[in-house]
């Protein structure tokens, strides 16, 4: 009788986590909704039950809404005739680097543990307008200063996969969240990596956008000069569709872009056949994980199945990522962090953690007199050097494929107890100076169960090849369906 | 880095501070000596880079001088906007005295 109950059970499981909306694409929910088969009451609902279950462990958000409220909203949504969105009556996250008026907004750090902004971000109110439903601010590393998610003065977020290791980061909350089903999609900030690290920790497909693609307007300066706004979601398809809807000029803005926003849906369809992929010697040599490389080079096979050449790039000037990024960085994030003095808002600057702290002296240092030309002037004049190794090798190849990270999840305190190696984390992420997009997509997972995911780069405004790639990459791989719930 | 040799000395470390108007304790000092000059040994390889007759970039949107017309818009009522602040008085921000006699 017992195998009888047994098989009942699995098959029951099964079932249920088959059933699970939140498992549907953006397209798929958007549908159900408009035929009635569900409603976004029952999504909103879906949500709680995730974070009610898993977010004690995974500590996903700094501010979780309030339930009943959410499902208020939801049932309102359900009621009125919805707006033209895709995204209308779906709960989303976003990370708390974003200001939402009345909801408290810290960046993950202690200075701004009190404040309440009086205004939205353009990105929040964008999704506001579309008739999306927030769910709550999530965790990160404070002020986007990290890659695992732990330099956060709100504990740190853990990783749905492996609950003894980090989510990534710096938006970590976001990732988690969504390989946790406890939203539809989420809004990161990438600067160094912060959208694509996480999302390749997590299992996730995250999108760091073209500099000035989407507003930055009301999101919290890290460096302002490659800081972008962007979609994280479970696929390159949802990624289009957020994307649709947050793109654009705004004269909140003055460095958002006025060129003109395609429709990134269609432009997913087509082919990819003849296209040309190529794949930095530099990226896949000593120092990366081997696990790694070989799901990356499976990927890259794959491609090779759908028509698509691959071809092996030289980028030497690869070796002087971190460097530049960093010295410019923490440059820009020194002169950004100094509005924090606890006046007009916010505590004062003896709450910074001690990464940021570092990061702070280290731009101060290298901006300061005597300094300025070793240090600041020397990694611009890099950047210009960065800008054009990308535009030669955009002559060779449509796409770069790089690793996302030299290593899988990082266990709790490996990289906050070693602020260089939390440096060096970034190695493959920090080309953010050239302001060019990228693409994280799930690749599949190492021998004790990691996910692992790789990165597809392209030329400025290149968003539709990026997510046009990912896309037949996921028609003909299911690694960004699997989740661990 | 050859071990116990800090690019930073603690004089340089304390004026960094000061312009970035951080309070370290002394233990802090020594901590960030030591952190921010093996930070400064890996990121000196900049130094490497051939950039003579390089244009410095500082930002990559192709975008100069966006304008937009000098008018008024709708701004944030006096209350919402003292709303955060910790010290007020009759619709100010409070400071400390920076001058003294």
């Amino acid at each position: 009788m017992l195998p009888e109950n047994i098989k009942v059970i699995l098959w029951w499981t099964q079932f249920l986590r088959i059933s699970m909306l939140l498992e549907k694409s953006i397209k798929e929910l958007a549908s159900g909704l408009k035929e009635k088969k569900f409603s976004s009451e029952d999504l909103v609902r879906e949500c709680y039950e995730n974070i009610e279950k898993l977010n004690p462990v995974l500590n996903v958000f700094v501010t979780l809404r309030d339930k009943d409220e959410v499902i208020k909203e939801a049932r309102e949504k359900d009621k009125k005739t919805p707006v033209n969105s895709l995204l209308y009556g779906l709960p989303f996250v976003i990370k708390d680097s974003y200001n939402t008026k009345g909801i408290r907004t810290t960046a993950s750090s202690k200075v701004l543990e009190t404040y309440i902004p009086p205004y939205n971000a353009t990105v929040y109110q964008k999704l506001l307008d579309a008739g999306a439903i927030l769910i709550g601010k999530t965790n990160m590393d404070a002020w986007g200063h990290g890659a695992s998610s732990e330099n956060t003065d709100f504990g740190p977020v853990r990783n749905p996969w492996d609950n003894s290791r980090v989510a990534g980061g710096s938006s970590g909350g976001n990732a988690a969240a969504i390989a946790a089903r406890m939203a539809v999609f989420g809004i990161g900030e990438d600067t160094g990596g912060s959208i694509r690290n996480p999302s390749g920790w997590c299992n996730i497909t995250g999108l760091k956008v073209t500099y000035g693609r989407v507003s930055r307007y009301g999101c919290i300066a890290y460096v302002s000069s490659f800081d972008t706004v962007g979609p994280m979601a479970r696929t390159a398809e949802d990624c289009a569709i957020i994307l649709q809807v947050t793109a654009g000029k705004d004269p909140l803005d003055a460095t958002s872009s006025p060129e003109e926003v395609p429709d990134y849906g269609s432009r997913l369809n087509g082919d990819i056949k003849g296209m040309t992929i190529g794949m930095p010697k530099e990226c896949y040599g000593e120092g990366v994980d081997n696990e790694i490389k070989s799901l990356i080079y499976k990927a890259a096979e794959q491609y090779a199945k759908l028509g698509v050449e691959i071809k092996e790039i030289s980028m030497p000037m690869l070796e002087y990522g971190v460097p530049v990024y960093y010295l410019i960085g923490t440059s820009e994030t020194s002169s950004n962090l100094a509005r924090y003095d606890g006046i007009r808002y916010g505590n004062g600057r003896n709450k910074f953690t001690s990464e940021t702290m570092r990061r702070i002296m280290l731009g101060t240092y290298a901006l300061s007199a005597g300094y300025y030309d070793a240090y600041y002037k020397k990694a611009q004049q890099g950047r210009t050097l960065f800008i054009k190794e990308y535009a030669k090798a955009f002559t060779q190849c449509d796409a770069i494929l790089m690793p996302i990270e030299p290593m899988p999840a990082t266990k709790l305190g490996e990289l906050i107890g070693d602020p260089v190696k939390n440096m060096l984390a970034d190695i493959f992420t920090c080309q953010t100076p050239v302001g060019i997009p990228s693409l994280a997509v799930p690749v599949g997972f190492t021998k004790s169960n990691l996910p692992v995911g790789m990165q597809l780069l392209g030329n400025m405004f290149s968003e539709p090849l990026l997510l046009k790639l990912g896309y037949f990459y996921q028609k003909v791989t299911d690694w960004h369906k699997k989740s661990n719930l | 880095m050859p071990k116990g040799k800090n690019i930073l000395t603690t004089d340089i470390v304390k004026h960094v501070a000061t312009l970035a108007k951080l309070d370290l304790s002394a233990g802090e000092l020594k901590s960030f000596q030591d952190q921010l000059s093996s930070i400064l040994h890996l990121v000196e390889q900049v130094s490497k880079v051939e950039t003579t007759n390089v244009e410095p970039t500082s930002q990559v949107t192709g975008m100069e001088n966006v304008m937009r017309e000098d008018e008024a818009g709708v701004s944030l009522p006096q209350d919402e906007v003292l709303r955060n602040a910790p010290r007020k008085h009759k619709g100010y921000f409070v400071v400390d005295a920076i001058f003294e006699d």
